[in-house]
């Protein structure tokens, strides 16, 4: 993989940059009081929804969970409409109804993060079916936690997309636990991507860390899925780095020790050794693209703050289809 | 004009859109080239074949979270539950999602989903197999919820849920399935929110759904002998709730009784009656009136599942005790 050019490197860099500095802003607005609700960041797990994206064309759809951001960031959603969402603005990406866990962005392939642990695997399963129906080679993608493995969505939605031959890649982030609880309490069987065969469909493992390993994982089934021959389930090994969401405790349950070890092996220190190692002045650029990246969020910021908040009189709105419910009753 | 089953009129409102509209498939559990458990695919499957007409393994939930995403990306998932109990397996994709989607995304993504299932107490189905749950679902915001009661509706409110682009669920009476009335060939569309006005009356307003609209028809007769006059209404759809309908009605008899198979407490009934107190309070003569199923499940033995249901001569009697109020 060392052999991706140059160019597409620094790409995959900059995606998980960009998250990572729109996640720390996050935090620290978060501390500050700017976030009205829940805030669960994706620090740490960026080369995941960077790999995977960065393989996938505009018109392909990703269905993501309450971990959203970065896949949110990572299919091209500006970071102001998700800053702007987060801060509950009327420029948001779902003009405020939504917030952290409901980003929304049709228009970039980005068809819903949410807040129940599940869905987004039949959701995208769906995705699958629809493309099968409009017979275009669109591909799906379906992002989901170690947590979402337990649940009858896993089981049904891998399921149907191996019967019906579906165009989807049903991502796991293993990131070790759900809220608290360790992935070895919660399953019986320690590996994800070997669930596959129990559904007749290929499961790969692969480490969730290293951007370039994922790039080249979900580009093989990304194909595979494009040219008809069907789902992939892939494993993603990481691990977050924060608490489940900001302003939770985070050391009831795993050590200083262990989120530190996790630490040294960050995604984005990773590539940017390899590239440094390749060529040493790569120092540079990688200096001039964090203060690129850096802008990039402060204008995102400011540009949400200032954003006015939704007219209350809007609260209705989007309930049914446009005016729907006076057309009914005219 | 020609007499068709309620079952051929949906049959032929799903088989019209179909041809006209190649982004509609049907998904569940026998509804492909068996044509379904109530034969509302009959036939379906040979002009329109099995990407369109898919059977399904039975995983409820699974093809109804999978009906949000397809609907999400440009297609008009049509989910036949066959009973619209198994409906409930799915409910959190249905609530938490298929409901929600349009507003959570700001109205940026629209969820046409119709979900389709059949209903209603009768022929000793057990309690599996005969729950009608509309109150339930009319409760949610974001889904229409339709209760025909005969062919002619059926046929024409199916073709509206098929051009809406806000999910439903359209609940299909079991024991109505093979009743008949004059159906037009031409093309009919009904609003969703648009009571008919079954028969008209001068004394009484009874507003009733699917079966209990022919449970009352049946006494009306009756009770015009006895000198009272009914004026009949049916609703076609719980949500959205033409209110209107009863209200003109209200105003001119002054008295109401809602009949319903579906249970008492939170339910449609209550909704009318808060609703008709609200603001047709003025007109009315005598308290509003309910009657309801037993709040019970369904049970299997005929005398007892005879007498969970509103029959036709507690109707009457209901009738004639509202009239002496
Ligand atoms: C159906 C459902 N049950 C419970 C929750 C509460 N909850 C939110 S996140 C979470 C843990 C999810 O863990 P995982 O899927 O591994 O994702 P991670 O948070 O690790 O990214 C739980 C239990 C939920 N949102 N939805
Ligand atoms: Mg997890």
């Amino acid at each position: 993989m060392n052999n991706l050019e140059l160019e597409k490197k620094l790409d995959l860099y900059r995606g998980m940059r960009t998250i990572r500095e729109c996640e720390e802003r996050l935090v620290r607005s978060h501390q500050r009081g700017l976030i009205p609700g829940p805030c669960h960041t994706y620090i740490g797990q960026e080369a995941v929804a960077v790999g995977v994206c960065a393989c996938l064309r505009n018109d392909d759809v990703i269905f993501s969970t309450h971990r959203g951001h970065g896949h949110a960031i990572a299919k091209g959603l500006h970071p102001r409409e998700l800053m702007a969402e987060v801060f509950g603005r009327a420029t948001g990406c779902s003009g405020g109804r939504g917030g952290s866990m409901h980003l929304f962005a049709p228009e970039v392939g980005l068809m819903g993060t949410s807040g129940i642990v599940g869905p987004s695997i039949l959701q995208a399963t769906g995705a699958g079916y629809s493309f099968k129906v409009l017979k275009t080679d669109q591909v799906s993608v379906a992002f989901f936690g170690d947590g979402a493995v337990n649940n009858g969505a896993f089981h049904e939605g891998l399921n149907m997309a191996t019967i019906w031959n579906l165009p989807v890649l049903f991502v796991c982030e293993n990131n070790q636990f759900a809220t608290e609880v360790p992935f070895h309490y919660s399953s019986g069987n320690p590996s994800v991507a070997a669930r596959g065969a129990a559904y007749g469909l290929p499961g790969v493992e692969v480490d969730g860390n290293d951007v370039l390993a994922v790039y080249e994982v979900a580009g093989e089934a990304i194909q595979r899925a494009r040219s008809g021959e069907g789902p992939t389930l892939i494993e993603c090994k990481t691990y977050r780095t924060r608490p489940h969401a900001e302003g939770m405790d985070d050391y009831s349950y795993r050590t200083r020790e262990e989120v530190d070890e996790w630490k040294s092996r960050d995604p984005i220190l990773r590539l940017r050794e390899i590239l440094v190692a390749d060529n040493e002045s790569m120092k540079e650029n990688l200096g001039a693209m964090d203060t690129e990246v850096k802008a990039l969020i402060d204008e995102a910021e400011k540009f949400a703050e200032e954003s006015p908040y939704p007219d209350p009189l809007t609260a209705e709105d989007h309930v049914f289809s446009a005016n729907s419910r006076k057309i009914d009753h005219a | 004009m020609r007499e068709i089953t309620f079952m051929q009129a949906t049959l032929e409102a799903l088989s019209e859109e179909m041809a006209k509209n190649p982004k509609i498939f049907v998904m569940g559990e026998g509804i492909g080239k068996r044509g379904g458990n109530f034969n509302t695919t009959k036939g379906l499957f040979d002009l329109y074949g099995p990407d369109r007409l898919c059977d399904t393994p039975i995983c409820e939930r699974g093809f109804v979270g999978l009906a949000a995403g397809a609907a999400m990306t440009g297609t008009r998932p049509v989910i036949d539950f066959m009973f619209a109990d198994f409906i409930l397996d799915a409910a959190g994709e249905i609530i938490n999602q298929i409901a929600k989607i349009q507003y959570m995304s700001g109205g940026r993504l629209k969820a046409p989903v119709l979900l389709r299932g059949c209903i209603g107490i009768g022929h000793s189905a057990g309690t599996h197999h005969s729950g009608s749950y509309y109150p339930m679902y009319a409760h949610f915001p974001g889904l229409r919820v339709v209760v025909p009661s005969n062919a002619y509706d059926a046929k024409g409110l199916l073709k509206q849920s098929l051009n809406s682009n806000d999910p439903v669920l359209f609940l299909e009476h079991k024991s109505l399935l093979t009743k008949k009335c004059p159906v037009p060939e031409e093309e009919f569309l009904i609003p969703f929110g648009k009571a008919r006005i079954v028969q008209k009356g001068a004394d009484v307003t009874v507003v009733a759904l699917a079966m209990m609209v022919h449970q009352t028809l049946e006494v009306c007769k009756q009770l015009e002998g006895e000198g009272v006059s009914v004026e009949l209404i049916d609703p076609r759809t719980v949500a959205p709730m033409d209110i209107e309908t009863i209200l003109d009605s209200v105003h001119k008899t002054g008295r109401l009784l809602i009949v319903d198979e579906t249970f008492a407490p939170c339910g449609i009934g209550a909704e009318i009656a808060a609703q008709v107190n609200d603001r047709g309070f003025d007109d009315l003569d005598a308290p509003i009136r309910r009657l309801n199923g037993a709040h019970s499940p369904t049970p299997y033995s005929p005398p007892l599942e005879a007498a969970v249901v509103p029959q036709p001569d507690r109707i009457a009697q209901e009738i004639r005790d509202l009239m002496a109020e």
